[in-house]
């Protein structure tokens, strides 16, 4: 789990991209890429860097009507394993 | 017939140039390089770029040869880049002023790799042939100062290994945000120079605590990459994806490969860009279905567990060594030929026993050659 006080930010060396030929957002990095589902694509787009695990969990949980705090914060905990998201405090 | 459709490609490198002012031995360039006057235009390029993008790449490499010595990388960079491609720069530094770094950034390059040959200025600059250090530190300054992401690539070898811990240690006081320790490949200039540069198990078996004690030490502030050498591995290192599955190289002269040391394989034929679509190539070619699939596997790989997860090694070192590229990587210790990967390592184990010298390598050149092995041994060390 990512604490939720965290302000998570993506990578310096990671790019978010629309890819047109898959229909999804990927990440992009150094000899690397990531397809991402709607829902991750969603919630890296949000890491900004400003807002926080919970900020960003209150966001999508509006959107969908859901608690999803707990989805993101472990979702985001993978990527900061794989070092493609850091805390930015 | 391959049994496999083509997938969607993830990564292109585009080896924009063979000329280089370096000589390293190491290079994994084929012996056959591309002279100037091959080399695809500008024009040709953007289009293979914008085909790629369509294809699904999302990846492009630049690399060489020394891709600074295109005086056009700019424009390619920035074509790329408006195409929506993670762009990266691979070089060795030699050629970067001020003022083309900045024009890189702005065209809107994503990452730069730097190659170094060790940390020690003597040793590197008799790898590479040339004095290139002060170049190299004057490069990584530049590339810190736009700001863009920056990798450090060395080459490892018997003459580098044993100072691991300072390369990790330089590579870090560069600022690298990635530092690649990439195990020499026996492809191309590499193959012809494999006795000189082999490692020793004793080499690699002190390495490896070094490397895994700085992958902990730097971990959110240097990414580590440690690429095990095969030939003292019981199995193959896994070909890219499969073959013709995600990754595409492109020569100078525009001719289309499932991997850079592919035109080794000689029983094969490879198209260009210059005749057909990258689309075409991709799908069609007979070089891309040849080993698409598993269909053209023989055993011990046909009815290997293993097969869906190595794909049966490197068809390249297959065809290299064994002379049939449908044969098991000969890394494989199932393989019959697994004696000629021995036979190499039994080269250096009888050095461990003996005083080593300063090896004498094959320096990369470029042609007008006799013919590309007949180049002149140069001698180094005293
Ligand atoms: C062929 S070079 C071309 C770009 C540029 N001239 C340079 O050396 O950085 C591409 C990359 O492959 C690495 N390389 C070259 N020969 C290799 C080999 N035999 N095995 C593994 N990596 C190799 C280089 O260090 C470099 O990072
Ligand atoms: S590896 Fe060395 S010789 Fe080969 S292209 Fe790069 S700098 Fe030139
Ligand atoms: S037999 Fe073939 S598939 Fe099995 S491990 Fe060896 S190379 Fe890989």
């Amino acid at each position: 789990m990512m604490p939720l006080t965290a302000r998570p930010r993506l990578w310096r060396l990671a790019r978010l991209e629309f890819d047109p030929v898959r229909n999804r957002r990927v990440l992009l990095y150094p000899e690397g890429a990531m397809l991402l589902n709607d829902t991750g694509g969603e919630v890296l787009a949000l890491c900004d860097g400003t807002r926080t695990v919970a900020d960003i969990g209150a966001e999508l949980g509006t959107k969908y009507h859901a608690d999803v705090t707990v989805d993101v914060a472990a979702y985001l905990a993978q990527l900061v394993e794989r070092e493609l998201v850091h805390d930015a405090q | 017939m391959p049994n496999e459709k083509p997938g969607v490609p993830t990564t292109l490198l585009a080896e924009i140039t063979h000329r280089c002012p370096l000589h390293c031995p190491y290079c994994s360039n084929p012996l056959d390089l591309a002279r100037a006057d091959a080399e695809l235009s500008t024009g040709e390029w953007q289009r293979v770029f914008t085909e790629a993008r369509a294809l699904g790449v999302l990846q492009l490499g630049l690399s060489g040869g020394e891709p600074l010595l295109r005086k056009d990388l700019e424009s390619l960079v920035g074509h790329a880049r408006q195409a929506g491609l993670y762009t990266t720069l691979v070089t060795s530094g030699l050629g970067l002023t001020r003022d083309r770094a900045l024009r890189l950034r702005d065209a809107g390059i994503d990452h730069v790799q730097i190659s170094f040959q060790d940390a020690d200025r003597t040793t590197a600059e008799r790898i590479a042939g040339l004095t290139s250090v002060d170049k190299k530190l004057a490069a990584a300054a530049l590339v810190r100062e736009i700001g863009v992401a920056f990798s450090v690539n060395v080459v490892l070898h018997r003459g580098n290994l044993d100072r691991i811990g300072e390369i990790i240690e330089m590579a870090a006081s560069l600022g690298a945000d990635r530092l690649e320790l990439a195990n020499t490949q026996y492809y191309g200039w590499a193959s012809l120079n494999r006795d000189a540069l082999m490692p020793t198990r004793a080499q690699l078996a002190a390495a490896e605590p070094i490397v895994d004690a700085a992958v902990a030490r730097y971990r959110g502030r240097m990414q580590i990459i440690y690429v095990l050498p095969d030939y003292y591995s019981e199995f193959p290192k896994a070909c890219y994806g499969g073959w013709g599955t995600v990754y595409i190289v492109i020569g100078p002269n525009g001719i289309v490969l499932p991997c850079h040391a592919a035109t080794q394989i000689t029983s094969l034929t490879f198209d260009t860009v210059r005749d057909h679509s990258l689309d075409w190539i991709w799908r069609e070619s007979p070089g891309f279905r040849a080993f698409r699939g598993d269909d053209w596997m023989r055993e011990p790989c046909r009815t290997c567990a293993l097969k869906t997860v190595d794909f049966g090694g490197c068809r390249c070192q297959a065809f290299l060594l064994t002379g049939d590229a449908r044969n098991a990587d000969p890394v494989c210790s199932k393989s019959p030929n697994r004696h000629l990967i021995d036979e190499a390592l039994a080269v250096v184990t009888d050095l461990e026993t003996t005083i080593v010298t300063a090896p004498a390598y094959t320096y990369r050149a470029m042609p007008p050659t006799p013919t590309a092995g007949q180049r002149a041994k140069a001698a180094v060390g005293d």
